[in-house]
């Protein structure tokens, strides 16, 4: 089966993006397809290269990243809320005269599109967050 | 439930218009589904029927204003548009003065309509 992922919920406030996590890991392990996650509002949170947390605790930002690396899941996060949270990659920071990118280059910068092309694709698209 | 495209798409909004800045990314998501031609159905549930309010003042916020942007979703074929009727009648929202024409569903009939639906997305 097809899954994709709309992820709505910061990294570092409340659980959903963890269990977004825990969710895609399964699916895979399981043997579907995880095509795409897209990431919308304070989610696109979760690209944020700058995340530094304690020793102790599990930075949210890399399983996202191993996660593409491995299994050639497509991170989105959405345009529209990435300016708004300042999530920016090379290109929006060079266009909007900003000092550097913020966001991990495992996440991509893409419109809402993306999101209504996942429901055309899959066959299951889970909501996180919201 | 809509027959066109792939797959039919329910969009739930269970916020409140200003409470967070979900609705807004809702209604933007909603306006691209029709953008591409794969127009959406929508439920408003609990906090979410506040939406609908047609006195709403965005002046002091200096936000966009949610309920311009959801009064203009019939002109992108998005009009079937239903409601919570319990949490219509909780916050005594008068449905004939709301924003968009809508059903009202008693739990049962919202139970019924999102297992209609292909994809349900939640803000």
């Amino acid at each position: 089966m097809i899954y994709a992922l709309l992820v709505l919920a910061p990294p570092v406030s409340g659980q959903a993006s963890r269990h977004a996590l825990t969710f895609a890991r399964t699916v895979i392990a399981r043997g579907h397809t995880l095509h795409r996650v897209f990431f919308l509002d304070a989610g696109t949170l979760n690209s944020a290269a700058g995340i530094v947390l304690p020793q102790d605790e599990a930075n949210p930002v890399q399983p996202w990243s191993a996660l593409a690396r491995q299994h050639a899941v497509e991170l989105v996060i959405c345009v529209t809320s990435a300016l708004r949270y300042g999530m920016l990659d090379a290109e929006e920071a060079r266009r909007h005269d900003r000092q550097a990118p913020t966001i991990d280059t495992s996440f991509t910068i893409s419109g809402l599109g993306d999101l209504v092309d996942a429901c055309a694709q899959a066959d299951r698209v889970v909501t996180f967050g919201g | 439930m809509r027959g066109s495209g792939k797959n039919a798409v329910l969009m739930v909004f269970t916020h409140s218009p200003y409470g967070s800045s979900l609705a807004g990314a809702g209604l933007d998501a909603a306006l691209a589904s029709a953008a591409f031609e794969q127009p959406v159905d929508l439920l408003f549930i609990g906090d979410g029927v506040l939406q609908l309010q047609s006195k709403q003042d965005n002046q002091a916020l200096k936000i966009k204003h949610m309920g311009k942007v959801l009064a203009s979703l019939p002109l992108y074929g998005i009009d079937r548009v239903y409601v919570d009727a319990k949490a219509v009648s909780r916050y005594q929202l008068d449905l004939d003065a709301s924003l968009l024409a809508t059903e009202a569903l008693e739990p049962d009939k919202m139970h019924k309509l999102m297992v209609d639906y292909d994809h349900l997305l939640s803000f």
